[in-house]
């Protein structure tokens, strides 16, 4: 009870100190519409030359599309959020602040990080989805129902894509240079996601294993829950990412307690 | 078998050694051991209040990680109220308050209010007394209508409060202070020390206060601990390093015209003048009145000032005898 309280206001703090900046948050919705649209357009080309590329029709890319954009922020798909943060944290030494205190370190970002989400989700993705929609003949569906087993993969594409960006944070106890890691988190996350192109569309091997990876849990599977396009359905999708959080959070535990044994606080 | 009361926070033997491992080569490296604390003992009533010093890089800091348990100790034994720091960290540190001058436990883009209540939730504060205890500290802290500004807004004094605050809603039982008075000016540093003082004598917390501005140690401290090059140099009153360190107080005056250097004044001799002005040095431990009196009867006086020796003046002279 006292937990939950905890980590409600710990989500609660994570969203209004995103929430703090208005200015910013209008800027990325702008960014997120007019890449948004940059996508669109490449996609309309590319869909012309080969329609039913990777088994979806025009309007199903397009729609992928602009769940990429409402989702860009929200699942951190470009990286930030709170992992540029902890690293910095942990590079100049006020992570010993952190472990003072009587708190998990692993849970207390998670739910700063979900409460980062939800403003970003509201904030940064409902505009450039109505624009979207607006613009463009998109495939979205009728169903409640589907709609909210989306909600629930975004949810635990916001938990996948944390426990990631823990690991690649958590390095930071080793590697006191963050530049190089942090640039290859971000492609591998651009990439793997399929933010730049639906992972379905690659073929062979490669497309079977990146269909496997994490990242493919934090954009692929909620578009292809949006638009009942996930192989062996919705649910399906849903364990697939339930079982890289479960798998990921765990790795993070483990990093945490050897990170924190050998740990070397920096600076006075 | 001392009592927790007696020996609250108890250092016997403590060593901590780090490996730097340096490239000597292509390929080539050699580890080499650095013995950052090396068998430091001292113990800490309930209720003390300490100081502790010592140059930069002396071990104070990697003493007091071990103390608050982020830090394991290579050697020794250590317990904090009755518990072993690292083993029971997430028992002991709802015990302790910790506040760095250097570092913010606030919220950088939250209001004061928010991350106080933030605090409440991790250490589990009652309402009523979370509430008394900030009133508290709102009041004898100033942070009135400070409440509801954003931490980036304050200033370096007012975030200081407010860091102060943090560390005590939980009503902690030994309080960790690592240099709270720096960059402070002489108002903030006031307020702080004058706070810290009744703090202390109001609910008996435990202060272990780390710093480098030797007046800090003088207004709150009768205890000193000091150590350097990870070895206990001292642990006394206040007054007794200034003996053992044979520290010397300087007198500043200035006379009414260049003369030359002022002789015959026991226990003090000059030791530098520039025109009107004269430095004359005395041991700190003698009081400075007599010498005045001696000056301004046998010469034109015109204005004085005591300046006290630095920490690292103190530090080198009983080092270095």
């Amino acid at each position: 009870m006292h937990l939950l309280r905890l980590n409600l206001a710990v989500a609660a703090s994570g969203f209004r100190r995103y929430a703090t900046y208005r200015v910013a948050t209008a800027a990325g919705v702008f960014t997120n519409t007019v890449f948004g649209f940059i996508l669109a357009y490449t996609f309309i080309a590319l869909w012309h030359e080969r329609p039913q590329l990777g088994g979806y029709g025009q309007s199903q890319a397009l729609t992928f599309v602009w769940t990429g954009q409402a989702l860009l922020a929200a699942a951190a798909l470009m990286g930030g959020g709170f992992q540029d943060e902890l690293h910095e944290r942990i590079r100049n030494g006020d992570i010993a602040v952190d472990l003072y205190r009587p708190v998990d370190l692993q849970l207390w970002w998670l739910a700063h990080d979900l409460g980062r989400a939800a403003f970003q989700l509201v904030g940064r993705g409902v505009v450039p989805m109505v624009a979207g929609a607006l613009v463009f003949d998109l495939a979205l569906p009728a169903s409640p129902l589907v709609w909210a087993l989306f909600l629930l993969s975004v949810l635990l594409a916001v938990v996948v894509s944390f426990a990631v960006r823990y690991l690649w944070a958590l390095c930071g106890f080793w590697l006191l240079d963050s530049t190089g890691l942090s640039a290859l988190s971000t492609l591998l996350s651009m990439f793997f996601s399929g933010m730049l192109l639906p992972l379905n569309v690659f073929p062979g091997e490669f497309g079977d294993v990146a269909r496997q990876l994490p990242w493919a849990a934090t954009l692929q599977v909620p578009a292809d829950v949006l638009l009942g396009t996930q192989p062996g359905g919705a649910l399906a999708g849903l364990a697939f990412q339930a079982v890289w959080a479960v798998v990921l959070l765990a790795a993070g535990r483990l990093l945490q307690a050897l990170a924190t044994r050998k740990v070397v606080v920096q600076g006075g | 078998m001392p009592t927790t009361d007696e020996a609250f926070i108890d250092v016997t033997d403590l060593t901590k050694t780090f490996r730097v491992r340096r490239r000597t080569g292509w390929l080539r490296r050699t580890t080499s051991e650095v013995r950052a604390v090396d068998g430091v003992s001292f113990r800490l009533r309930r209720g003390e209040m300490a100081g502790f010093i010592g140059p930069n890089g002396a071990g104070k800091s990697t003493t007091i990680k071990m103390l608050t348990g982020i830090l394991t100790p290579s050697g020794g034994r250590l317990r904090v109220a009755g518990t072993d720091p690292w083993r029971e960290r997430t028992r002991l540190v709802r015990r302790i308050g910790v506040v760095f001058g250097q570092r913010t436990t606030l919220w950088w883009d939250l209001p004061l209010r928010d991350s106080y209540r933030l605090v409440r939730r991790m250490y589990r504060i009652p309402r009523d007394r979370f509430e008394e205890n900030l009133a508290r500290c709102v009041e004898l802290l100033e942070l009135d209508g400070l409440l509801d500004v954003p931490v980036r807004q304050l200033s370096l004094g007012q975030r200081m409060r407010g860091d102060i605050t943090a560390a005590l809603l939980h009503d902690p039982d030994v309080l960790y202070l690592d240099e709270p008075t720096i960059g402070l000016d002489v108002l903030s540093k006031a307020r702080v020390r004058e706070f810290l003082l009744r703090l202390n004598a109001e609910r008996g917390t435990t202060v272990l206060l780390t710093t480098h501005d030797l007046s800090d140690i003088e207004y709150l401290c009768e205890r000193v601990v000091v150590i350097d090059h990870g070895r206990l140099l001292y642990d006394g009153a206040l007054a007794g390093l200034h003996e053992a360190g044979r520290s010397e107080r300087t007198l500043v005056v200035d006379l009414e015209r260049e003369l030359p250097p002022i002789e015959g004044i026991p226990g003090a001799r000059t030791v530098r003048t520039q025109g009107p002005r004269q430095w004359l040095a005395f041991p700190a431990s003698a009081s400075a009145a007599p010498l005045v009196a001696r000056i301004a009867a046998d010469y034109p006086l015109v204005d004085l000032s005591v300046r006290e020796p630095d920490i690292e003046d103190v530090i080198a002279r009983m080092y270095g005898g």
